[in-house]
Parts: structure tokens; C-alpha cells; sequence
């Protein structure tokens, strides 16, 4: 199975999304180039309006009328981007699913836990409902809900925050799909349950060799649960590399931004948090140069002027798309500069 | 319970106990209070009373009991407890019989508003776009139009019968109806469970009925007990202009008899043993709907 996975589950060329605004158009998404082998797992990350919602929400086709695509879309071989809701209702559930951020919103609460989970299963799989049932509380077991049964007869309300999104995965995973998205699936939860979650979603892929796209802002969550990440800004990839690569050598700068804006256990007490200056860029004027660069500590003149195309670096497998990466001259001249100030972003803007 | 990971065993014995503490805070909340049942106690013996008249023991509404000697109207005594008018007919029996009318024609005007209003404010919410524009713009010309005008051009040009007036109410309560339904539709269309239900392969159909329409009705069926009592006040307002039904009593129509103001000072129980139904019918109708709503709010933020 696993050396059969030799063409790509799931293949993004120059994938562009944008929206006819009266502002303009907004360039949602823009350009972003992916392939994803089946069992394996990439982490998007982004701010908030990086991009990262729309991405996933373009490959599942699930976009209002006023967007507009460019670019292609391979699902397992064959080319998605622009069918029609007819024709991606047959990989929707079976091939494609999605667990979402908000476990409150994304269960009907009039509607049993076990209807919920067994509609999909009739609908897709023609299951009879006594089978849909047994396969329910089969499914609410694997993803470690105790007295599945009892569960199948009760309401969403019942059911605590962290029960409600293991059923939200619970019916995602219902018709064994191949690809599992899950947008933002911890933000709404108790750091306590998000660990839970998370290790449960890469058990099950692990166990059904399905892949997952994990949509967060959170560098922290994509860490030790993906294979692949994905870091994008304004609707563009800047740097996109296997986990491992990219922790040990993080060449965007806002890559580096993103991860010192995590609060670490080992800062003292009432240390001052790290944060990214000035806000996301507007998508419908983009900056001349790099998106980043208005917000970005290193930045340039080039970089104000230029924009950066994505680039190998020196492992093949590691992209980024910046002029003066972490560890060229350049870089460090200014890193030395911004350390004697005492790295206060917010001073540093104020200046320049 | 399986041991499966320490995390795990933690987590559904917390779950357990938070499971049972909603079930205990739900009991609490799950109390509709004791007006709400006073309420529809009373709504019982009224519809109860509309519904069986001709097979209750009641007077006959339309004859007149005129006693020797004595010039009617008569007032309360034990053959007549609620009195009689001054054709000396028995109140009580008018008022039972006057309610058949007058509830049907807010029950009719009200399954009207949401049948339509319902159906037009729920395709209007869920696929905006055109569908929205026209059933908006329909809306906004019933909600412009003056109801009265409308009600007394309807019923002075076609014949006064309970279906004409009946209609002609319930084309006034679609605007109101699917105004609120489309806005509730609305808002659960963007809650994402639409959505989920969408990636997980449903039709549009099957979302409207089964993730929507349930969730749609239950504002609606709360609005829909506050505007029969509207309705049952508008048959009431027409019949005072003389436009209410032709045949037999309506609650409008009795308290009418009693209404002049020489009446009023003399023989007072003619209009206010009426009055007082049809106030409290509608005071019931409405605390009704207002507790519904609010016992599903309470249900809702629950959540």
C-alpha cells in the first residue's frame, strides 16, 4: 500500500482563489504549488487572512459563487478544481472531509449524536440502518468515546466540547475518506483536550493511511503532527518544507516571527511576549514587494521593491521564498543590530 | 471503563460527571412555569368550548329567551351566566359560538403564514440571490401595504364568509412569518454545521429539511402563537367596522352589541363578559409563545 502511494493523493499547481469584491478583486489565494502522498500529513500555517481557510475550502470546492479559480486541483490523479457541486457530491464525505473549528456550531443540535452519524453512512455506503448503527458506535469507539451506545441517543448539548469535536471527527472519518481536512480543530477547545484531539487525528490516519491537511495559526500544533508544512502569507507560500527541515533551519523571517511568538515555558516570569508589528496585508492592494516586507524587522530596499520568488534552498525539499533568508550576511548584520536594541519590535517600527 | 491512555480515562470521568451536571441544570431550566400552564389550561377550555359548541350544553346563540315582564338585556343569573343582550341571547352561548369563528380564522390566518411565509422566508435565507431579492421584495410590499386597507378592501369587495376573512388575514400574517424565518435561516445557514452536512455529500434539499426546517420552526411556531393572537384581535377590529363574517356570532360581533356607550354605563356585562374572553385568549396566546420562545433560548445558549 504504502509503495503504491507513489503518485501524489492530492496535487496543487499555482493554485489561485480570488474574489470579485466592489473593493476589488481580493487575492485570496495566490499561487500556491503542493503535492501531499497519500498517509501523510501537512500543516498549514498562517495568520489570521493568510490565506490558509480559503486554501482548503478551494480544494473542496466549497467557495461561494464570487470566486474565481486559476490554476489546478489533482485528486488522486484527476483534475477537481472547477466541477461542479453535482459532480464533487460523490468525493464529498467518501473521498474528502472536513472537521471543523467550532465544535458547538458544527453539530446540528437538534439532531441525535447517532443520526448524525449514520445519515452519511446510508447516504454514501447505502448501509441499511441497523448496520449504519453498529458501524456508529464502532466509529464513536475508535475515536474514544465511552458508552458509545448510550451517545447514539443523545443530544450535541449533552456532550462536553472535546466529546462533541471527537464526534465531529467521528463522522468525518464515517465514510473512510482519503483525505481528511481539519480547519483550525483545537482553537475552540481546552489546551488540555487539543493534545487529545490532535494525537487522535494521527492515530486514525495512521490506521486508515488517510491524509490530513492540518489548517492552524499555531506552530505549536503542526509540530509533532505532520510531515510536510506549509507557512503562508498573503495568500502566498513563503516557505513550505518537511517539519523536521523546517525546525532546524527556518529561513523566512516570518516563519521565525511566527515561532517567537509562542510563549515559551522558559522565558522568565513577565517577560515580554514577542509579537509581528502591523497587521496582514490588504489582498486587494498587495505591497509592491514582498508581502511581508511593511511588517518584516530585516526588511531591505530590495525586498520593498522585489518580489521574492519561491526557491530551493540547499535541501531540494525546502522552499522559501525571501531575498536576505536567516543565516545570509545580510540577515545577521541586521539580527546583531535588532539584538544591542534589545529586540523591542515595537520600537524598532516606531524608528524605521 | 477501558485503559487506553491515562489522558483518556481522565477525560470521560470528567465528561461523566459534566454530563450529569447539564442533565441537573437542564431539569431546572426545563420548567415552562406554572403561568405557562394556567395559560394553556385556559386555551383549553376555550378551544374546547369553540370546538365542541353544537354538542355542549349551550343555549341557542340565536334565539331569543325573553322572560315575562321583565324587558331584556337580563343580567347574570343561573340560567344565563354570563347575562343576555338586549335581543335577549344568551351571552355564554354567543361567546362559545362567536369563538368558533374567531379561532378559526386565527388558526387559518396563522397556518397560512406559515405555510407561505415559512416556505418563501426559508428559500429566500438559504439561497439568497434572486430567490432573496423577490421574496423580500414581496414581503416589503405586504409589510408597506396598510394591513386595514387591505382587509377592508378584500372583505367589502368579495362576499364576508369565514374563508374570505380568514384569507384575508392570513396574507397579512406572511410578511411578519417569513421575515423572521428567513432572517433565522439566515443565521443557521453560516452556523457550520450546514456546511459539514454539505461536505458530507447532502442535497440542498435534504438540508433544508432535515439541518434547517427543524431549527427554523421553533422561532416561528413561537411567533406563530403570538400572531394569532393578532389575528383573533384584527377579526375582532373588522367586525367592529361591520365587515366580519355575515353569519351567526363572532367574538368581534358581540362585544359590538354591547359596545354603544348608553350600553356600556346600563347593561356593561354585554361587552365585557366578551371582552374579558378574548383579552385573556389572547394574554394566553401570547404568554404562551413568549415562554416557548424563551424555554428554547434557554436550551440553545446552553449549548
Amino acid at each position: 500500500m504504502s509503495k503504491t502511494a507513489e503518485t501524489p493523493l492530492l496535487e496543487l499547481d499555482d493554485l489561485k482563489t480570488h474574489f470579485r469584491t466592489e473593493r476589488g478583486l481580493v487575492r485570496a489565494v495566490d499561487g500556491v504549488t503542493i503535492s501531499l502522498k497519500r498517509g501523510e500529513s501537512l500543516g498549514v500555517v498562517g495568520e489570521s487572512g493568510s490565506g490558509k481557510t480559503v486554501l482548503s475550502r478551494s480544494i473542496m470546492g466549497l467557495l461561494p459563487s464570487s470566486s474565481v479559480n486559476h490554476g489546478s486541483v489533482k485528486f488522486a490523479g484527476r483534475e477537481i478544481l472547477g466541477l461542479s457541486a453535482k459532480q464533487m457530491r460523490h468525493l464529498w464525505g467518501a473521498e474528502m472531509s472536513m472537521v471543523f473549528q467550532n465544535p458547538l456550531n458544527s453539530l446540528n443540535p437538534l439532531m441525535k449524536i447517532g443520526k448524525q452519524i449514520t445519515e452519511p453512512l446510508q447516504l454514501h455506503l447505502g448501509m441499511s440502518k441497523a448496520t449504519a448503527n453498529e458501524t456508529a458506535v464502532q466509529l464513536l469507539r475508535d475515536v474514544r468515546i465511552p458508552e458509545a451506545e448510550q451517545r447514539l441517543n443523545q443530544y450535541p448539548h449533552e456532550l462536553s466540547g472535546g466529546m462533541r469535536q471527537r464526534v465531529m471527527i467521528a463522522i468525518a472519518l464515517a465514510c473512510g475518506p482519503t483525505l481528511l481536512f481539519a480547519d483550525e480543530p483545537t482553537t475552540a477547545l481546552d489546551v488540555t483536550v487539543q493534545a487529545q484531539i490532535l494525537d487522535l487525528i494521527g492515530e486514525q490516519r495512521r490506521e486508515r493511511n488517510m491524509s490530513v491537511i492540518l489548517v492552524t495559526h499555531d506552530l505549536g500544533v503542526v509540530a509533532g503532527h505532520t510531515d510536510q508544512i506549509a507557512v503562508m502569507y498573503g495568500g502566498k507560500l513563503v516557505e513550505y518544507a518537511p517539519t523536521k527541515t523546517l525546525f532546524a533551519n527556518m529561513l523566512m523571517p516570518y516563519t521565525k516571527s511566527l515561532m517567537r511568538s509562542i510563549p515559551k515555558l522558559v522565558d522568565p516570569s513577565h517577560s515580554r511576549l514577542a509579537t509581528i508589528p502591523g497587521r496582514p496585508p490588504d489582498l486587494v492592494n498587495p505591497p509592491p514587494g514582498c508581502n511581508f516586507a511593511p511588517r518584516c524587522l530585516y526588511a531591505q530596499p530590495k525586498c520593498h521593491v522585489e518580489e521574492p520568488p519561491l526557491v530551493e534552498a540547499n535541501d531540494p525539499s525546502h522552499k522559501y521564498a525571501c531575498w536576505y533568508p536567516v543565516g545570509t550576511p545580510e540577515f545577521e548584520k541586521r539580527d546583531a543590530e535588532l539584538q544591542a536594541t534589545g529586540y523591542r519590535a515595537d520600537d524598532v517600527m516606531a524608528v524605521s | 471503563m477501558s485503559t487506553t491512555t491515562d489522558g483518556i480515562v481522565e477525560t470521560s470521568g470528567v465528561d461523566d460527571e459534566t454530563i450529569k451536571a447539564n442533565a441537573e441544570g437542564a431539569a431546572e431550566k426545563r420548567t415552562l412555569g406554572i403561568g405557562f400552564w394556567i395559560a394553556v389550561i385556559w386555551l383549553g377550555i376555550v378551544f374546547f368550548a369553540a370546538a365542541f359548541a353544537p354538542w355542549l350544553p349551550f343555549k341557542d346563540p340565536d334565539a331569543n329567551y325573553i322572560q315575562r315582564g321583565e324587558r331584556p338585556p337580563y343580567p347574570p343569573s343561573m340560567t344565563h351566566p354570563f347575562g343576555t343582550d338586549q335581543d335577549a341571547r344568551d351571552i355564554l352561548a354567543r361567546t362559545a359560538f362567536g369563538g368558533r369563528v374567531s379561532l378559526t380564522v386565527g388558526l387559518v390566518a396563522i397556518a397560512m403564514g406559515m405555510f407561505f411565509g415559512g416556505l418563501m422566508g426559508i428559500l429566500a435565507g438559504y439561497f439568497r440571490g434572486w430567490w432573496d431579492r423577490i421574496f423580500s421584495f414581496i414581503f416589503i410590499i405586504l409589510l408597506s401595504f396598510p394591513s386595514l386597507v387591505l382587509a377592508i378592501l378584500i372583505t367589502s369587495l368579495l362576499e364576508r364568509s369565514l374563508r374570505t376573512i380568514s384569507l384575508t388575514l392570513g396574507i397579512l400574517t406572511i410578511a411578519p412569518v417569513g421575515r423572521v424565518a428567513r432572517a433565522t435561516t439566515i443565521s443557521f445557514t453560516e452556523r457550520e454545521f450546514v456546511l459539514a452536512a454539505r461536505t458530507l455529500g447532502a442535497k440542498n434539499g435534504r438540508i433544508i429539511i432535515r439541518e434547517l426546517l427543524p431549527n427554523v420552526v421553533i422561532p416561528m411556531s413561537a411567533l406563530a402563537l403570538l400572531g394569532m393572537g393578532v389575528a383573533v384581535v384584527a377579526e375582532a377590529g373588522l367586525a367592529f367596522l361591520g365587515l366580519s363574517v355575515e353569519k351567526g356570532p363572532t367574538w368581534g360581533k358581540v362585544i359590538l352589541t354591547g359596545a354603544g356607550s348608553r350600553d356600556l354605563q346600563k347593561y356593561p356585562w354585554i361587552a365585557i363578559i366578551p371582552i374579558v374572553v378574548l383579552f385573556f385568549t389572547v394574554l394566553a396566546l401570547n404568554f404562551a409563545g413568549d415562554r416557548i420562545r424563551s424555554y428554547f433560548d434557554a436550551k440553545e445558549t446552553a449549548l
